[in-house]
């Protein structure tokens, strides 16, 4: 069976889309924590729709990035669900949240320094030993860049990657993001990152805030992004590649087109045409 | 500067404002860091708005963002999961607001309504097998969901009425109090009232009392037949609307 290339986020406006019809994609993304919960209609809702699709779980809670390390009760909630569902793939944020009893419940920046590595290598490593299976990162859009930063992030990523054994989710969009709001060159980027360690991509939308780009997902993937994306598969190749929508949810058919213009760039196919 | 005092400054500055901690994290950083905070605070105030509905109409846009904005700055979230966050918006709003327990009591049931959505499964008891049970003995296990307080004012039926878009009636003072009791069933979160004397069974039933000495509990009260045939009507009550989902002693019953 083929690797699983074209798949949409579970969100709740499409329950009953996913649950009574025959939704053509190839997997189906959710937001973990959505679902560590005791019980409920979430769960039995995930359950049912992992019958007919595989399922990626993507977290936004782990903190990769804190300085005072993970939490293990976080972490064993993810592996049980992990366990439950056997999904694609398990996958955060190459960010932090929480320090110190404190949780900003957002992806926050981290300075690209040696000791960020060193820290976010060790995380991870607990993190892959306590759910017993390699996670991919994802590179985050960001606002504020660290005069401290010794590496670019392109860079730390190819760095973390080798040492920790992680794959990559590759958001394409956070790329331009970043790009626009700090001033590199996305091509560059992605020229730069380990291609052979990029197992997703995600494609997303943002909004123009009053100085720079806001990573909202919200709206529909734009022209740059998936100009950026066009680029980036004649690097990686076939990778399963989502659309991620997480705020103004249109009618599932709107982002079933946008798969399709997914599929017509990134499909194997039309790749060795 | 460590990874740890930036972090520590990070968290000052979207917690506090803290503009000394904001100037270390670096120079130029200043516009970047008023949309991390921006985030921050607008992410918890949606939270609180979509947590809490009913009292969002209640008390009005204004009233709630206030609220809202005074949580945020006296309570900062401390667990992994934003579900964890409304929960301590109770008590915020029943000081904001000593004197309207309506307000209080609204909020306790919008939350409790969002607990049960999401505990623990349990099947409730069907009837086959129960007539097997030595009910003398028999020990009652509630859904793990079944949650409960006690409450003076009406705010169940302004809890209804704003959910139905009727027009809620005015805050009142019950002519006895009760208790409310949430618990989900089927997949849905529902709620009812109880009287005290179904309350005060309640909590020896959840207790782990004997059925048996369930049945005596108003003898004083209501004489020792009475008494026993109240506590058979209320577990007749308690098997209809879902909420034991096992019988222990001598034969459990699942």
């Amino acid at each position: 069976m083929p690797d699983p290339l074209f798949g949409l986020g579970l969100r709740k406006d499409h329950y009953r889309d996913f649950l009574e019809t025959d939704v053509p994609v190839d997997f189906v993304e959710v937001i973990s924590e959505n679902f560590m919960i005791d019980g409920g209609r979430p769960r039995a809702i995930l359950r049912q729709v992992r019958e007919r699709h595989p399922v990626a779980l993507h977290g936004v809670s782990m903190s990769i990035g804190s300085a005072d390390g993970l939490d293990r009760a976080y972490l064993h909630r993810l592996k049980a669900l992990a366990d439950e569902i056997d999904p694609l793939f398990v996958s955060d944020h190459l960010s932090w949240s929480r320090f110190r009893g404190f949780s900003s419940h957002d992806l926050l920046p981290l300075p690209y320094t040696r000791e960020t590595l060193d820290l976010v290598c060790a995380n991870i490593a607990v993190a892959q030993d306590v759910l017993g299976r390699a996670m991919l990162v994802e590179n985050p859009s960001s606002y504020v860049t660290f005069g401290r930063s010794t590496m670019t992030e392109w860079e730390f990523l190819d760095a973390m990657c080798a040492r920790s054994g992680c794959g990559l989710l590759l958001d394409i969009n956070n790329i331009f993001v970043s790009a626009t709001n700090h001033g590199f060159d996305p091509v560059a980027y992605i020229d730069a990152v380990p291609a052979d360690r990029v197992r997703q991509v995600h494609l997303a939308g943002h909004s123009q805030g009053r100085d720079m780009l806001i990573d909202t997902h919200d709206q529909p993937v734009p022209p740059p992004v998936w100009a950026l994306y066009a680029h980036a598969m004649t690097r990686l190749g076939p990778v399963a590649t989502m659309i991620e929508r997480d705020d103004a949810i249109p009618p599932l058919g709107h982002l079933l087109a946008e798969l399709d213009q997914a599929r017509a760039i990134g499909s194997p196919d039309r790749m060795a045409a | 500067m460590s990874l740890a005092l930036i972090q520590q400054d990070f968290c000052a500055w979207l917690a506090r404002s803290d503009a000394d901690a904001a100037g270390r994290i670096g120079k130029g950083a200043g516009r970047g860091l008023a949309i991390y905070q921006n985030n921050y605070r607008a992410q918890l105030v949606a939270c609180l708005t979509e947590a809490y509905e009913r009292v969002h109409a209640w008390i009005g846009e204004d009233a709630f963002l206030a609220a809202a904005a005074a949580h945020i700055d006296a309570t900062p979230p401390t667990h992994w999961t934003l579900d964890a966050y409304p929960a301590g918006f109770v008590a915020t709003l029943a000081a904001l607001y000593p004197d309207d327990p309506d307000i209080g009591e609204l909020a306790w049931l919008d939350q409790a309504l969002a607990q049960a959505f999401v505990a623990a499964d349990a099947d409730p008891v069907g009837l086959d097998g129960l007539g097997a049970v030595d009910w003398d003995e028999a020990v009652l296990r509630f859904s793990p969901s079944l949650l409960a307080r006690d409450i003076r004012t009406n705010a169940a039926a302004i809890w209804s009425a704003l959910s139905e878009s009727g027009t809620p009636p005015a805050a009142a003072l019950l002519d006895e109090p009760a208790t409310l009791l949430v618990w989900r069933l089927d997949h849905v979160s529902c709620f009812r009232t109880a009287d005290r004397r179904e309350a005060r069974l309640l909590d020896a039933a959840r207790a782990g009392e004997r059925f048996g000495a369930l049945c005596a509990l108003f003898a004083d009260e209501l004489g020792v037949e009475d008494s026993a045939t109240e506590a058979g009507r209320l577990l007749g009550q308690w098997l209809a609307d879902g909420l034991i989902v096992r019988v222990d002693g001598g034969r459990s019953i699942r």
